[in-house]
């Protein structure tokens, strides 16, 4: 399994990369939309873990231009939003198998990573 | 007068929520990176345990990094503290200079969203002027707001602060697209009833690319 990790939180997504390779979990991350667009003209990724909020664009947009550079490519997102109305609304938008609160559990990331790829 | 401070009061409401979300944002931002640097020496731990050789260096490594998260988060906190203490009393007297800075502070998560860079340009110290801090943290949002949008190709909004013969005032300034971004009337119907309230001015000047807010020195409440 391959991932894709981006958020503008760079010791975030580094630090949870090197995290999952310790699971044998091969991760490559990027902080901005323009990185991650970059990536996977050369990369081939199963999941793409994204941000909800990155800058410029949303992590949506980002997960729609995402896919039509690459349609078998899979998305988790990951959110601050921190009340239940807002994990309401922005699961029911990206679907609530897929979506997830910071800060992220790692075996539930891995258990959804799993899930998504069944799917 | 009593629809001006529905609208004040209202629009001052939905400023609140704004600014009190984005901060959020910031604070689980920072928990996040905590989570994934104590997951991390959780990792370092178990691998310890297994027999893996242990390195101080890596452990000294993390604790720094979770102290510079700590220290981030204080500074959001303090912030937010800030602003949400700005309501407090109708009028105060402020530092233009360093309410301008603290603005900045408050509006930086924004612009990064916006891909704009926030630039302070010289300001003029000691610029004392009474007003209504959270209304004016209002206003300035809401021509910042406008300036993000009409920043142009450099993406760049210059703040600064300067005296004048009545009080005070705030340029934003580098503002290239303003012609192409002002379709709508600015000030609209949400500001005016604040400008009334500080009894402040804006000015625009779209041939310089410039938001001028003129603000008294008292605002006499």
């Amino acid at each position: 399994m391959k991932i894709l990790l981006v958020d503008d939180e760079e010791e975030l997504v580094s630090t949870l990369a090197e995290r999952l390779s310790f699971r044998e979990i091969d991760a490559d991350w990027v902080t901005s939309c323009e990185d991650a667009l970059k990536k996977v003209e050369t990369e081939k990724y199963d999941i793409a873990v994204l941000d909800v909020k990155i800058p410029r664009i949303s992590g949506i947009e980002l997960g729609r231009r995402l896919k039509e550079k690459d349609p078998e490519m899979r998305f988790i997102f990951m959110t601050g939003h921190a009340s239940d109305d807002d994990f309401r609304a922005g699961s029911a938008e990206v679907g609530a198998d897929y979506y997830l609160v910071k800060p992220v559990n790692i075996e539930l990331l891995i258990e959804k990573m799993k899930k998504v790829l069944e799917d | 007068m009593n629809n001006q401070w529905e609208i004040i009061g209202g629009e001052g409401l939905l400023f609140f929520g704004k600014m009190s979300a984005s901060i959020s944002h910031e604070i689980k931002n920072v928990l996040a990176i905590i989570n994934e640097n104590n997951g991390l020496i959780e990792d370092y731990t178990v691998m310890a345990e297994k027999g893996a050789p242990f390195d101080p260096g890596k452990f000294r490594s993390l604790a720094e990094k979770v102290a510079l998260q700590i220290r981030r988060a204080d500074g959001i906190i303090k912030n937010m503290n800030t602003f949400a203490h700005s309501i407090d009393e109708p009028a105060k007297s402020i530092d233009l200079s360093d309410f301008l800075g603290f603005a900045q502070a408050l509006f930086a998560r924004f612009a990064v969203m916006k891909g704009i860079a926030l630039e302070p340009k010289p300001s003029e110290s000691n610029l004392m002027i009474t007003t209504s801090p959270f209304f004016l943290l209002n206003l300035i949002w809401f021509c910042l707001d406008l300036s993000m949008d009409a920043a142009g190709p450099e993406k760049t909004v210059g703040l600064s602060a300067r005296k004048t013969d009545t009080g005070a005032q705030i340029g934003f300034t580098g503002l290239k697209d303003l012609g192409k971004v002002l379709t709508g009337e600015f000030p609209g119907e949400k500001e005016k009833p604040m400008l009334e309230l500080l009894k402040a001015e804006i000015k625009i000047e779209e041939e310089i690319g410039e938001i001028m807010l003129n603000l008294p020195r008292d605002i006499g409440l």
